[in-house]
């Protein structure tokens, strides 16, 4: 490793991507657990029907039907909240790394880290069609 | 069986398998799927989509404790997503295609590569010396603690590495698993990397890998709060456990338990598969 401003080493680097990955997933989990209780509390004595594949309605795919969704207070709508924050906590460690190397003016690492949350930004998109 | 039951039963295996999972080290995300499928009773599409969401959560939340160690070379990892990210997004598009009863023949190859990785004994590898050109153009020479204070390490073969995770990726947005232990091949015996590198690293790159193909997954709606909510609070809770006995527990037999459970379901699935049951 060569000489770099010590508030950006790697060592400091790597400890906010830890910070960042743990609150990311204490966060998601104490969502998802909200919602669950609402879920059981509401449909918990309802039959469950995952034999078949029928997909999700569409409120329950994209983010702003989500967070529409969970506004309600709708149970799986909150739950489903708080796996989007768990899907979104390692797409903030990849826009982080875009920073903390740019900061350290490693612009390879910009390079890498920007084309991979191109393909994150890609895929959360929908992909193709 | 109601709601709160099938939760409940969910959430017991997904305790079970993150727990198995940490305590081996071979992840829990490989048998999420079968459980769901084969022991539930629950439509593949849905089970793979859980499964996914469960191995963000988990990596992540061991990713977290490994970085601060030093362990991990972000570098690697960030280049390597590169790889595992576009091989996720196709693996993943390619789930959406092909028939269930493929998607699980080819899950019970995995499963059963994988009993027979857990079976077999890692020898010890002595890193390259010789510094390789594009390893150090990609700064990916560095150094990790070890009991007898700093050593450095020289990566190589970084074609040959990025194409194994590359195939890893795929498989992990087709199957929705983290692929750990092939990444890991790839780090450690292809590339020479340290195999507590390897693993580390390994680890931090299994949620960005999976973040590329969840998107793929929720769009189409696989992606189900009512499985994934104990899916995720289960394997979460089971590996927490596990990581705080790590260290007290002989492994070994535990790690021959987990192969054989790994090859039954492993048979399960291509019988399903074969049979057209899945």
């Amino acid at each position: 490793m060569t000489n770099r401003p010590d508030r950006w080493s790697d060592h400091h680097i790597e400890s906010v991507m830890g910070d960042l990955l743990r609150a990311g997933v204490l966060l998601s989990a104490a969502i998802v657990m909200l919602g669950g209780v609402i879920y059981l509390i509401h449909q918990g004595n309802t039959a469950p029907d995952y034999g078949v594949f029928r997909g999700e309605p569409p409120n329950l795919q994209t983010v702003t039907g989500i967070v529409a969704d969970a506004l309600r207070l709708s149970g799986r709508g909150i739950i489903q909240l708080g796996l989007l924050v768990l899907i979104a906590t390692p797409v903030a460690r990849v826009v982080f790394a875009v920073f903390a190397f740019s900061a350290q003016r490693d612009w390879l690492y910009v390079l890498v880290s920007a084309i991979v949350l191109g393909v994150l930004t890609f895929s959360l998109r929908g992909g193709i069609g | 069986m109601t709601v709160l039951e099938l939760t409940a039963a969910v959430f017991g295996g997904s305790l079970l398998a993150g727990l198995i999972g940490s305590l081996t080290g071979l992840g829990g995300g490989i048998i999420i799927t079968p459980l769901l499928a084969l022991v539930l009773g629950v439509d593949i599409h849905y089970a793979i989509g859980a499964s996914l969401v469960s191995v963000i959560a988990t990596s992540s939340g061991a990713a977290a404790a490994y970085v601060k160690e030093g362990l991990s070379n972000i570098r690697i990892g960030m280049f390597m997503e590169i790889a595992t990210t576009i091989g996720a997004v196709l693996g993943a598009s390619l789930a959406l295609h092909i028939a269930t009863s493929a998607i699980a023949v080819i899950f019970g190859l995995v499963l059963l590569y994988s009993a027979y990785l857990s079976s077999r004994s890692h020898d010890i590898q002595t890193a390259g010396d010789q510094p390789d050109r594009t390893a150090r153009f990609l700064e990916f020479d560095s150094n990790y603690p070890t009991a007898r204070g700093l050593e450095s390490y020289h990566v190589r073969h970084i074609a040959a590495g990025s194409s194994v995770m590359f195939g890893a990726g795929v498989l992990s947005g087709l199957l929705g698993i983290g692929s750990g232990a092939l990444k890991v091949i790839g780090m450690d015996e292809v590339m020479r990397i340290p195999f507590r590198v390897s693993t580390t690293t390994s680890n931090f790159m299994i949620g960005v890998t999976a973040a590329a193909s969840v998107g793929l997954y929720l769009k189409r709606g696989y992606i189900d709060p009512g499985l994934g909510m104990p899916v995720v609070l289960g394997v979460l809770a089971g590996s927490f456990a596990g990581a705080r006995i790590f260290e007290r527990m002989k492994t070994g037999v535990l790690r021959t338990v987990f192969g054989l459970v790994i090859a039954v379901l492993a048979v399960e699935m291509i019988y399903h598969g074969l049979t057209g049951r899945i």
